[in-house]
């Protein structure tokens, strides 16, 4: 599979006026290939939506490099979008439709991009498995599923070499959840394209994504296949990540608890930014950085 | 997801609910009622309001319902007639202030930097002076006419649209289906077209009807103070300034305030109940309360 | 029996949001109430408390220790709310006044209910704020909600309801909000604190998982009405009744494994 996206040793700054600098993203490598679904998990303040932003160029990046299909992925500026291959699907439902312009128009948009003259707004809309004849009405008068799905046709309808997901379920009720996700893959790999779905929901994401990595506080600590992560975590704070989920088996076991708070992006621990939370710490960890992958933690170092 | 046939025009289902307050009906009734007093007084009203053959300072009674002026002329013809030049002429000054002051303002809110600053100095600077004194200064500057009291209004009407369009525009130019518009190639110009100014027009439309009130008053006043139309003219704040002359003949400036002061309520009860319509969680409380 | 909740119908509008509820809890253990948006499971907790919207019409019976709260004149419900029965909600970014210090928020509390002194208030506030695991409780009790992250002021959300000793708490969604490390800790808490003081415990929550780490008693809610009750592990395991066996199979994981 060919890569279409590659981030490399990307830092997004964030600045307030009269506060320190924030690297909210600092230092985050990874690949998407075309057809591949790459799972982008992590929890608040860890940084994965900022990247998100960054990789369709509404964030600037203040170091290192995003390219898709080799080419620079410049920032949104005041003149027209020309990498028009990247579409993103946003977390609130209720603001990622016009809501003063009809369904249909605002899928047409997309299919102009794309230069498709044969499918009709209504087409897509099947495609994300809602009737033609809502590409009449206006958003206030869907659900905040259904407007995701029409969100999700709208990007699709420019038919994107990558799509990305800036957390597009957790604003959804638990049963559209898994539906929506699945929609997401399903349409994605079938067009060839890739799909870079960010969630914090890491139950989701096992389910859709072949390659999941994992951010703490800016940067990413392991990447790998869905399934060895799963059964076997090797970085500590995946470990801990892992063990938090509750499993709904009836057997009333209250999952691990990882102590301490996270802490200000403004002022990262030195060394390992895990280790003061670290059940395995180690001398090197409070002084050098895990600079390497694919799991970024000196009990794995680079060997 | 129910359908509701009034949603499809684009209005939110909530306005008949609004509507139906006593405030926002009289409203409606005060403002119809003149609208048709604007367009139909020529066949309405008894007199010519030029013709200056009647008795002189006639106290009000069945003949001259509100009396007549020093020159002889029908009061109430006179405020009929006012109606033509004072409600057409606010009203297309409400619509230019807000034509021009929100354009500018939307274009300051979203492409922000340089276009922001000037003209947002410039919406300060007209800021720092009273309303009234400059509008006097504009209109004494230009000449005293009702066009250009019209345009001395309107200097200093503009930047409150400016303002409340800029700020609205800020925070819709930051919304996702904004930002999912650019993504799919829509230019700038599109993008402030279709997906931002269509989204800010409710509370800007609030403010224009909330706004007729005051800049009819600022038009009478500076015709009061001679600025504005020049005699005989029949608009209603000259009217109160001659009606001054004669204040012991009190029907001459009574009446064309009242006139000035239905209007003016009535715009502004519309202004509210629009005002409340809009805002979802007034709206809301209405629509609870009536349950 | 601590608070029995009985054939509890709830109108609004016209519209049966809930249609014949019926619910125990028993002190020193947690119920979990599960179910999707619209079911009616944050109207249950909210009927007891009598915090229903505007133009609401309630029949049916909710008595605490044999009390019928839902007749109860303003003045002795407004006892019981806190005093008896204690609420924390969804999100913890609104659930706490954002101009008053923590310690502040705490001592109202109790100096309303529990007619206690200032002195005296505040050593309970800073005795709360150590059993819900802040760390530093004098120095928190003068800060404001804002300078906490999510997961402490669900925490201070805890101590806030636990103020004055109620016999019941009504949790809607404590944890949904929350990263799952954060919501661990908070499910661990309030795990803890049943058992440690005997709260009888409902707490009303879509995610199954949440509810079979913590929950004793599980009752499913549908359409306004509970659809099937019973142990945890029962019926988390063997459900009875069609929804739930819906509900479990449309977990991400279930497709999974």
């Amino acid at each position: 599979m060919r890569s279409l996206l590659k981030i490399d040793d990307l830092v997004v700054e964030h600045r307030t006026p009269g506060r320190p600098v924030v690297r909210a993203v600092a230092g985050a490598s990874l690949e998407v290939r075309a057809g591949e679904v790459v799972g982008l998990v992590g929890e608040s303040g860890c940084g994965k939506s900022t990247l998100a932003r960054a990789v369709v160029g509404l964030n600037r990046a203040a170091s290192g490099s995003i390219t898709f299909e080799g080419e620079p992925v410049t920032p949104l500026g005041l003149r027209r979008r020309t990498m028009t291959g990247v579409q993103m699907v946003f977390q609130d439902p209720y603001a990622s439709l016009n809501p003063r312009r009809r369904v249909g128009d605002q899928i047409a948009d997309g299919l102009r991009v794309a230069g498709d003259t044969a499918s009709s707004p209504a087409d897509l809309l099947e495609r994300v498995g809602l009737p033609r004849d809502f590409a009449s009405r206006h958003p206030h008068e869907f659900s905040g599923g259904q407007r995701q799905r029409i969100a999700i046709a709208r990007a699709l309808a420019a038919r994107p070499r990558l799509l990305i997901g800036d957390e597009p379920i957790s604003a959804l009720d638990a049963s559209a959840q898994s539906q929506v996700a699945t929609l997401m893959r399903d349409l994605a790999v079938s067009s060839g394209a890739g799909l870079l779905f960010i969630s914090h929901d890491l139950s989701v994401v096992r389910l859709i994504a072949d390659r999941i990595a994992v951010m703490y506080l800016g940067r990413i600590v392991e990447v790998g296949d869905t399934a060895e992560v799963w059964a076997d975590p090797r970085h500590p704070y995946t470990r801990a990540l892992l063990g938090a989920i509750p499993k709904p088996d009836g057997m009333g076991v209250l999952p691990a608890e990882l102590p301490g708070d996270v802490p200000d992006p403004a002022d990262p621990p030195s060394g390992c930014r895990f280790h003061p939370r670290c059940p395995l710490v180690m001398d090197v960890c409070r002084t050098k950085e895990p600079e390497f992958g694919p799991v970024a933690c000196w009990l794995h170092g680079p060997s | 997801m129910r359908r509701d046939p009034l949603a499809r025009k684009g209005l939110p289902a909530r306005l008949p609910q609004a509507w139906r307050q006593p405030l926002a009906v009289s409203g409606v009734v005060i403002a119809a009622a003149w609208l048709v007093i604007a367009v139909a007084a020529p066949w309405l009203a008894p007199h010519d309001p030029l013709a200056q053959d009647l008795p002189r300072l006639a106290p009000p009674g069945p003949e001259h319902w509100f009396g007549t002026d020093q020159l002889g002329r029908d009061v109430l013809s006179r405020v009929m007639h006012g109606a033509r030049v004072s409600i057409p002429l606010t009203m297309a000054l409400v619509a230019m202030s807000l034509l021009i002051g929100g354009l500018l303002g939307a274009c300051a809110g979203y492409f922000g930097r340089w276009v922001d600053e000037t003209i947002m100095r410039l919406a300060d600077l007209v800021f720092a002076f009273p309303t009234v004194i400059l509008a006097m200064v504009v209109a004494a500057a230009l000449g005293a006419s009702l066009t250009n009291a019209v345009l001395a209004v309107l200097v200093v009407a503009w930047p409150a649209y400016a303002r409340v369009t800029r700020g609205l525009v800020l925070g819709v130019r930051e919304r996702e289906f904004v930002l999912s518009g650019r993504l799919l190639g829509f230019s700038a110009w599109r993008s402030l077209r279709v997906d931002v100014l269509p989204n800010v027009t409710g509370p800007i439309l609030v403010l224009a009807t909330l706004d007729i009130g005051t800049a009819l008053l600022l038009l009478s006043g500076l015709s009061f103070l001679g600025l504005g139309a020049k005699p005989p003219s029949p608009e209603w704040g000259a009217m109160v300034s001659s009606g001054v002359e004669v204040f012991d003949s009190w029907w001459v400036a009574t009446f064309p305030g009242l006139a000035i002061l239905t209007v003016v309520l009535a715009f502004n009860f519309l202004g509210d109940t629009l005002r409340d319509a809009l805002d979802p969680r007034t709206a809301r409380a209405i629509k609870e309360r009536a349950l | 029996m601590t608070l029995a909740i009985t054939d509890l119908k709830v109108t609004i509008g016209g519209k049966d949001v809930l249609r014949g509820v019926d619910l125990t809890l028993e002190a020193g253990r947690v119920h979990g109430l599960a179910g999707e948006s619209g079911s009616g499971k944050t109207m249950t907790g909210l009927a007891v408390l009598g915090l229903l919207p505007h133009g609401s019409r309630v029949t049916g019976s909710v008595a605490l220790e044999g009390r019928e709260l839902l007749t109860l004149p303003a003045k002795e419900l407004n006892e019981v709310r806190g005093g008896q029965v204690a609420m924390v909600f969804q999100d913890p970014a609104t659930s706490l006044h954002p101009m008053l210090t923590v310690g502040r928020q705490l001592t109202e509390h109790m100096r309303h209910h529990l007619r206690v002194g200032k002195a005296e208030a505040r050593e309970r506030a800073v005795e709360l704020l150590r059993k819900v695991r802040i760390p530093g409780p004098e120095e928190a009790c003068r800060r404001y909600p804002h300078q906490f992250s999510g997961g402490m002021r669900q925490r201070i959300a805890i101590a806030v309801a636990l103020a004055c000793s109620p016999k019941v708490l009504i949790a809607d969604e404590p944890t949904t909000a929350l990263d799952v490390t954060v919501q661990a800790g908070v499910l661990r808490l309030l795990r803890g604190l049943c058992d440690e003081l005997g709260l009888a415990v409902l707490l009303v929550t879509h995610d199954l998982g949440v509810m079979s780490a913590v929950a004793d008693e599980v009752s499913v809610m549908k359409d306004g009405l509970v659809v099937e009750t019973g142990p945890r592990s029962r019926v988390l395991r063997e459900p009875d009744h069609p929804y739930t066996r819906t509900l479990l199979a449309s977990l991400p994981d279930a497709e999974v494994s």
